[in-house]
């Protein structure tokens, strides 16, 4: 199909600012009266808080006040509370904030905070704590337990609760030694297919087992936000991924009727699905604002984005796979514990999820388990529980592949899902899959077949590894609003509520609006970013999902636009609605394109007619938030306003696909990653230097999590080893290639009018799957099982030191 | 304007002189989001004190482009590669890369790389700013 404006590349507005320095993130907000409040953080990692004395903080000049958990709706476990004081769960949990007439005052009265507290047992093990006898990090238990609870209001949790599951000192003993723990008690399962009978089908079986390790997200932008009061009013710049979405959660942490808050969050300095919706520390920005009658200024530093900032599950598992003769997956049995932190659910079912998608195998069986443990709270971070288990299977994978002679990528294509793919618990079905002809593209761009015979010594001490990978997440939901308005000179205002967390995404979401329209993108305003300035209520940014679902809601809109159009021409020329065509911004008749007249002008007629033409009328099924939107925009202009109501069935499957050569340094650990070419399975390319631009950042993070991002905690102290960003080692230039090599697959989703699915989790599940599979397989298939395989790891292995999997754990080493 | 003893260029620059283009990621010189050029070497403001600068040129993002208005050619090459994502990094990388086609007006990728490396970026868009550096140094068409 020959598009207008998918597929081609266009400059997003605020690319500029981001290059000049005018684009502004929260903390470049500033108020007259504006306070400086900085956050107050647990020393110890388990325990309550007997008693605050401020009294000589709040005697120094300039010092406004303190912000406490009394000042704060109670949020009790398993919800991640804003400020604790019954139930501290980690070392670096905020106890409190106090505010002052600068940073410095601020600081300096932290310095004068003393808090005095009663320790309670901690564990940063999740196996530790799952042992009978074992400690617990809640006084009441260490797992979180799903049931129809409401949240406590001003809180993000809903419907958890915190119970107790303990296994045998053999079952944590055989699973530490990675065999599969016979008899355990697990907390979440699933099955398809009859499992045994497709084993005893399969004539290549492996058991394995595997550790992931958690990691901060360390969005470089930490999670400060500014509000302040005016009118009954609350103003609050803050940084989210998504921006609509959020508004009735934060509306609700500060207890005000969403129509009194007015958020504005035009840039985000990344989120990583950190920051998808409202957390719990905007509640004390906001509430402290209104407390002290002053705009305040909540300053997060990079030690506290590091603690409250959230971070990956680490997991802990054992896999059995077997293949049939001809190399397909006849059943897979899995089982994972993760490590939730202290607060957050685990990802495990996502895990297997990927696992049934990427490989379709017959029957299959899930289990399990998330542990509380005294460590940083977790949270969704770039495809939770798919991605991790995509770096631990690819090797295994290639393992059972070998075993079976079948080469690694024949054996992922044959498996691949096609157009009937099936996934998870329920084998339900997918909207589309060309995940065989992605395969082929990406092989051939990497030449595989010519790469695969190359040999793997280059010189006594370096080798090459070459591997292969696969990501996946769903992407894709649908049923928000789309809103346009044209206005009488003829500017088409593309109403966005989707927030701009640095894909361009909500620039390119609403191209599908102005391809219906078949007009000049220069010609269009994409509307975003701010509460006042009308916007549709919108997906969250998280999961892959936003190009699919909102070039739907932009489509819905424009095609309203476009049936008012004609409507008033009709009115204006006679005849039907039917009659009339678009196309250079005018409306016309089919049959005489001398009768019609341009879009402003149509605009000015909407006006006069006012109805539904100039959003006087409006839909009854769009969300409170576009109703208020719309209503604040009445009589100014042709407004176009819909609910995504197209037809959707299946899961939306992003998927991608990706090479990855490596030359590693036997005699020091380290490997340089000499080429990296992956191929997105993500429908219809949108924006092609934008999924350049996912696929890209999607595998430096995946090179981070194979190489080197992880949570360390000294079990002694329940301290984290690694708080700092140089510590945690996101990777830098000199870390990952000199160039990379990214396209899309470019066929189309037949559920998304222009043909687009998300990509944004699966780049980085490819490119750690990749990696870990090239790492293997320079190590002539030695499995480490687990990330991130490190330096140390490798010498040692090399050294022939027998460091393996051998008693794993996944927050300590 | 008063500066204290112990106040960080970074902070001078943002909160007294509102140059809120100059981020701060880290404030303790781990990722380069607070790159400025002092004397056409970029340096990490946060890790300054003000008081060293005395008398030197500084220039932040904010102060690259030219009197008719025209963008630097690093933004202007920054913006062509869509080198940044979400943007919290990229006056550091512009800064960065000003200060090395300052030193190296043409150099490979390589060492675009190396000059580069103290600047983090946490969403990876590192091919597409050495794609930016290689353009501003017109080895790229
Ligand atoms: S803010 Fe200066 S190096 Fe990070
Ligand atoms: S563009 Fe986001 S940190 Fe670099």
């Amino acid at each position: 199909m020959t598009y207008m404006h998918i597929g081609k590349d266009f400059t997003p507005p605020d690319v500029e600012g981001k290059v000049t320095g005018a684009a502004r993130y929260a903390e470049d907000f500033k108020k007259d009266g504006m306070v400086f409040a900085r956050l107050l953080g647990s020393p110890i990692p388990a325990g309550r808080v007997v008693s605050i004395d401020a009294s000589a903080a709040l005697a120094i000049p300039g010092v406004l006040g303190i912000f406490t958990a009394d000042d704060l709706p109670p949020a009790p476990p398993p919800s991640n509370p804003a400020l604790a004081k019954e139930w501290v769960t980690y070392i670096g949990q905020p106890i409190l904030a106090v505010a002052a007439e600068s940073d410095h005052l601020a600081e300096e009265a932290l310095s004068k905070i003393v808090v005095e507290y009663q320790r309670r047992p901690f564990v940063v093990d999740p196996l530790d704590t799952l042992t009978e006898g074992g400690p617990d990090p809640y006084p009441n238990g260490n797992t979180l337990i799903r049931n129809a609870g409401e949240a406590a209001a001003g809180t993000t949790a809903s419907g958890t609760d915190v119970g107790r599951v303990k296994w045998s000192i053999d079952q944590v003993a055989a699973f530490r030694a990675g065999r599969e723990p016979v008899g355990a008690q697990f907390g979440d399962e699933w099955s398809y297919g009859d499992v045994a009978a497709r084993f005893a089908e399969c004539s290549t079986v492996i058991e394995e087992p595997f550790v992931t390790i958690g990691q901060p997200h360390h969005s470089l932008e930490s999670r400060t936000g500014m509000a302040y009061w005016e009118n009954g009013k609350c103003y609050f710049h803050g940084s989210l991924q998504s921006h609509t979405v959020g508004h009735d959660a934060l509306s609700a942490m500060l207890e005000i009727d969403p129509a009194n808050l007015v958020f504005i969050n035009e840039n985000t300095g990344g989120g990583f699905g950190s920051k998808i919706f409202p957390y719990p520390m905007m509640a004390v920005t906001g509430r402290f604002a209104r407390k002290l009658n002053r705009p305040v200024q909540l300053r997060i530093t990079r030690a506290e984005e590091f603690y409250i900032g959230s971070a990956r599950s680490g997991m802990q598992g054992w896999i059995k796979i077997g293949l049939k003769d001809d190399g397909r997956v006849g059943a897979v049995d899995v089982a994972i514990v993760n490590d939730a932190g202290s607060g957050g659910g685990g990802s495990a079912s996502s895990s297997a999820e990927h696992i049934s998608i990427m490989f379709q195998p017959e029957a299959m069986r899930f289990r399990g388990l998330a542990m509380y443990t005294n460590t940083t709270p977790r949270g969704a971070q770039r495809g939770p529980g798919q991605n991790e288990m995509a770096a631990v299977l690819a090797p295994m994978i290639d393992k059972a592949a070998n075993l079976a002679g079948v080469d690694r990528v024949a054996m992922r294509r044959l498996n691949a899902p096609r157009m009937d793919g099936k996934i998870g618990a329920r084998q339900g079905g997918i909207s589309s899959s060309y995940m065989p002809e992605a395969i082929d593209k990406a092989a051939q761009m990497f030449n595989w077949d010519q790469k695969r015979s190359l040999p793997r010594e280059i010189s006594a001490t370096k080798v090459r590894g070459i591997g292969v990978g696969q990501g996946f997440h769903t992407a894709g939901s649908n049923g928000y609003d789309g809103l346009i308005r044209i206005a009488p000179d003829g500017t088409i205002y593309l109403h966005t509520g989707v927030g701009n967390l640095g894909t361009y995404s909500y620039a390119g979401v609403v191209r599908a609006a102005a391809e219906a329209l078949q007009c000049d993108w220069d010609n269009c305003v994409v509307v975003h970013g701010h509460g006042d300035l009308n916007l549709p209520h919108s997906t969250y940014q998280g999961g892959s999902n936003t190009m699919f679902t909102e070039t739907r809601s932009s489509h819905v809109a424009a095609l309203d636009v476009i049936q008012k159009l004609k409507e008033i021409a009709a009115a204006e020329f006679g005849g039907a609605a039917d009659d009339y065509s678009i196309g250079g911004e005018r409306v016309f008749r089919t049959s005489d394109s001398s009768k019609g007249m341009s879009y402003g002008e149509a605009a000015q007629k909407a006006i006069a007619m006012g109805g539904k033409y100039s959003g006087m009328e409006y839909p009854d099924d769009i969300h409170r938030t576009t109703v208020r939107s719309v209503q604040a925009m009445q009589g100014t202009g042709l407004i176009g306003v819909a609910k995504d109501t197209l037809p959707r069935s299946g899961a939306v499957p992003g998927m991608a696909i990706a090479f990855c050569e490596i030359e590693l340094d036997k005699e020091t650990g380290k490997f340089d990653i000499v080429d990296y070419t992956a191929v997105a399975e993500c429908g219809t390319v949108v924006h092609p230097k934008g999924l350049r631009q996912a696929m890209n950042g999607g595998g430096i993070w995946g090179f981070g999590m194979a190489g080197f991002e992880r949570h360390v905690y000294d079990p002694q102290n329940g301290l984290p080893a690694n708080v700092g960003l140089y510590q945690s080692k996101p990777p830098t230039y000199l870390d990952v290639p000199v160039h990379m090599n990214t396209a899309g697959n470019d066929m189309p989703d037949p559920q998304s009018p222009v043909g687009a699915r998300g990509i944004g989790e699966p780049a980085q599940g490819c490119a750690v799957a990749a990696l870990m599979s090239a790492i293997a397989d320079a190590l002539d298939g030695h499995l480490f099982n687990r990330t991130p395989v490190t330096a140390d790891m490798i010498i040692n292995h090399v050294a022939q030191n027998g460091f393996n999997t051998g008693n794993l754990k996944t927050n300590t080493f | 304007m008063d500066v204290a003893p112990q106040e960080t260029l970074a902070h001078t620059l943002r909160y007294k002189l509102g140059l809120t283009g100059t981020k701060l990621g880290c404030n303790r010189g781990e990722c380069g989001a607070c790159t400025v050029l002092a004397d056409d070497v970029n340096i990490y403001a946060c890790s300054t004190l003000t008081h060293e600068v005395k008398n030197r040129a500084v220039v932040t993002v904010e102060g690259l482009r030219a009197a008719d208005g025209t963008l630097h050619p690093v933004q202007a090459a920054f913006i062509e590669e869509l080198s940044p994502a979400c943007g919290f990094c990229t006056a550091g990388q512009v800064m960065s890369a000003v200060a090395l086609l300052k030193a190296n007006p043409r150099p490979t990728r390589e060492e675009a790389r190396l000059a580069m490396s103290g600047n983090v970026c946490r969403c990876g868009a590192y091919d597409h700013y050495l794609n930016g550096v290689m353009r501003a140094s017109g080895q790229l068409s």
